[in-house]
């Protein structure tokens, strides 16, 4: 695999084996000195044309535990505002030398342009409505956690699934994996269509909710209003919010998730975000051991520390070897 | 003695199917029959061709005056010879948009391989909201107008433009881009399936068939001479029959490549697939093709729509609609309809030349008959040649073509426009 662009890049065997990987840098994320130096050498750029400080943090704390160099590429302060093209930032960047692009972009599709025109690796950060590569990641990493499996388990994905990249990258993920999901929210809140897609839907969270799980919130962002998708936020959250009387009905060993950030009080209620078993800060924690099996996946097999044909079954134990020797 | 005699050919035209010689002078067929005398005359070898009347677009993006780094009048016209064309209908979204007389009359001067007949906007500077001094356009020769990729929103403004057209002088077509756009707006691709997965934004099928069917009622109101551009989804056709059946006035055109590609190409995130309608599923493909055998669509156009490179290298969302469609219109119609469908090419040069000529106000100068006294505005059409399109051999200044590296049957051999040989051997001569 040279690009991470869309889950469907990895199907089941990658996503395990990205799970597998996790395992060993959750390991070193727990040493009192939590890096290897398996991408020694390496540059990764994030190149972000849409602010999202947490998760590009989370990208460069994965690079720099694996000992790459890291670049931030910031819209705000670039030549991207004096009108240069993604093409020309992609290649101005790469003239640089850099081995790895980790792309967030509100437009569809960026991530696969940037892999047509560079030659470096491209991870897809967000693209538009499309896809969360390694959001859906870290979440099947949370649920294994937690639920030992996501096979046979049924997830509810709950809210904006039109507008929402974490539900695309998701669903694939989940289904992947041999959950059940269904996805739960108004018409006006679904892909216009569902054709191909392996899900069962619901419009109906009360009923929903027995049998699930994973409860999945996504985030309802108050512009849906002014676009007529639905009437007001209080209507939504009493058809589709996760309020604690709906939370009292879930299953005793089900939890609760959400990609953040959180809207308290609209698609989940603040008690319910902060009871034992909602585990939206394990996703966070997760996001970097995660993103740096991503980072060691796409970079690190090949390098100049191993042939190709011995790549380590467990790198971070190899690693520390190598820092020893 | 002739200036030019087509040699060995196969004429096909409206009133029929006959292998005979084609002799030209000054711009007129002056015989057609068996063995022609060539002495002193030009001699294009016409042999495993046919000939047909020279095809006719009836919508082209010429992009001059305004977007000359897409393209000009010199190069668009170049691009429509090497595919037959011997006139082109260009379309009114220039800047300064084609809605006075002056912009009409600078085109006309320019230079260019074949004909270009103006439409002109429908409304002052395609905004909708005055219409645009139809009597004069029309005096300065213009026959269609169109708001072109804006069709005109209002009801009652659409109304009075038909109403008003009705009364003009020479018969008018007002030619409509069908799609409402506070449907449409945001959207970049046709919705469905492959938007929905992808996660753009999508245009619904309903924007163009709700514009269709104002229109259609609007035409039977006023009397007016109504053309629907660029059909792209079954129900669209379906109306189009059926106010057929009724004995309204209306034609229609579909354009190659809403008979050739669907919104699955779009997985490719190459905005080259970016157009306007968008492209959309198979059973919209296979409408189109019904439409265009069973009569109902009237024209095969091009939509040739020339974009930088730079404009295309755009995030999806943000590229500018349109392709490339001059030069490959033929091939597509040779492959996907008579190799692929089994129409008669008859049928087809139909489509592409004497129908749309006809539409367009350019009979019988353009789609006559290949017979004596009439304009020698010809295409020479190979139809078995088989070629691979190559974006960096066109002649166009832009290279989005969404059909670069297929491989397609049919090639024009040589164009000729008002009697001068303006391609020979596949070659523009000028």
């Amino acid at each position: 695999m040279r690009h991470l662009l869309s889950i469907a890049d990895l199907g089941t065997d990658g996503i395990e084996e990205v799970l597998r990987l996790t395992d060993s840098f959750v390991e070193v994320s727990e040493r009192a000195i939590p890096k290897v130096p398996a991408l020694r050498g390496k540059t990764v750029v994030s190149l972000f044309y849409e602010d999202s400080t947490r998760t590009r943090l989370s990208f460069e704390t994965a690079a720099r535990r694996l000992g790459a160099d890291t670049m931030t590429f910031s819209v705000t302060t670039s030549s991207v505002k004096k009108g240069e093209s993604v093409r020309d930032t992609v290649q101005t960047i790469e003239a640089m030398g850099v081995d790895a692009l980790v792309v967030r972009h509100g437009s569809a599709g960026v991530p696969f342009q940037v892999a047509r025109w560079g030659t470096s690796a491209v991870i897809n950060a967000g693209d538009g409505w499309h896809e969360h590569p390694t959001q859906a990641l870290l979440d099947c990493y949370t649920i294994r956690e937690r639920l030992g499996s996501l096979e046979g388990r049924h997830i509810a994905i709950v809210g904006d699934i039109k507008h929402s990249r974490v539900a695309r990258s998701n669903v694939l993920a989940f289904t992947a994996l041999g959950a059940e999901v269904t996805l739960v929210a108004p018409p006006t809140l679904l892909p216009s269509s569902l054709e191909g897609w392996p899900v069962t839907v619901s419009h109906d969270l009360d009923d929903t909710i027995k049998s699930l799980d994973v409860a999945y919130l996504l985030r309802m962002q108050r512009e849906r209003m002014t676009e007529a998708l639905v009437p007001t936020l209080r209507e939504y959250t009493a058809g589709y919010g996760l309020t604690v009387a709906r939370a009292a009905r879930l299953p005793d060993r089900a939890i609760v998730m959400h990609p953040g950030p959180m809207n308290r009080g609209v698609e989940i209620a603040p008690e319910v975000a902060d009871a034992p078993n909602a585990v939206i800060l394990d996703q966070v924690a997760h996001g970097v051991p995660v993103r740096m099996a991503v980072l060691f996946l796409l970079l690190g097999s090949g390098s100049e520390m191993f042939a190709a044909s011995d790549r380590p079954a467990d790198p971070a134990a190899v690693e520390e070897e190598v820092v020893r020797g | 003695m002739a200036e030019v005699v087509i040699k060995g050919g196969r004429v096909i035209d409206g009133s029929g199917d006959r292998i005979a010689d084609v002799a030209i002078s000054q711009g007129t067929i002056e015989e057609v029959g068996p063995d022609l005398d060539t002495t002193g005359a030009r001699v294009l070898d016409a042999s495993g061709c046919v000939v047909s009347p020279g095809f006719v677009d009836l919508h082209a993006h010429l992009r001059e005056p305004g977007r000359e780094e897409a393209e000009t009048i010199e190069t668009g016209t170049r691009a429509a010879v090497l595919g037959g064309y011997t006139a082109v209908v260009a379309m009114p979204n220039t800047d300064p948009t084609i809605d006075s007389v002056a912009v009409v009359a600078w085109i006309t001067e320019q230079e260019a391989l074949c004909h270009v007949a103006c439409s002109a906007a429908i409304t002052v500077g395609r905004k909708g909201e005055a219409l645009a001094p139809m009597a004069e356009l029309v005096e300065a020769g213009v026959r269609i107008f169109t708001d072109d990729g804006n069709g005109v929103q209002d009801d009652r403004l659409m109304r009075r433009a038909m109403e008003y057209a009705t009364g003009l002088s020479s018969g008018v077509t007002l030619a409509q881009h069908c799609e409402i756009e506070s449907l449409a707006a945001g959207g970049h691709m046709h919705e469905g399936e492959w938007s929905s997965r992808l996660g753009i934004p999508g245009i619904p099928a309903a924007a163009e068939e709700l514009m269709v069917q104002r229109d259609l009622a609007l035409a039977r109101l006023t009397g007016a001479t109504v053309h629907f551009q660029h059909l792209s989804t079954a129900t669209a056709v379906d109306l189009v029959r059926q106010a057929k059946a009724a004995g309204l006035a209306v034609t229609a055109e579909a354009t190659t490549h809403h008979f050739t590609l669907t919104h699955a190409e779009v997985a490719s995130y190459d905005p080259v697939f970016k157009v306007n309608p968008p492209l959309r599923t198979d059973a919209d493909v296979a409408a189109v093709r019904i439409g265009l055998a069973d009569g109902t669509i009237d024209a095969i156009a091009t939509d040739h729509a020339p974009h930088t490179a730079d404009a295309k290298e755009a995030p999806f969302d943000q590229a500018p609609p349109g392709m490339l469609g001059l030069e490959t219109a033929l091939a597509l119609a040779i492959t996907e309809l008579v190799d692929g469908v089994g129409m008669a090419l008859v049928d087809v040069l139909a489509l592409l030349s004497w129908r749309p000529a006809a539409i367009a106000g350019l009979a019988p100068w353009h789609g006559g008959l290949v017979a004596v006294g009439e304009s020698a505005n010809l295409a020479v059409v190979d139809p078995a040649a088989r070629w691979t399109v190559d974006p960096a051999a066109g002649a166009s200044r832009s290279r989005n073509t969404p059909y670069a590296g297929r491989t397609l049957t049919g090639k024009v051999r040589h164009t000729l426009v008002d009697g001068e040989a303006v391609v020979i051997d596949g070659q523009a001569q000028r």
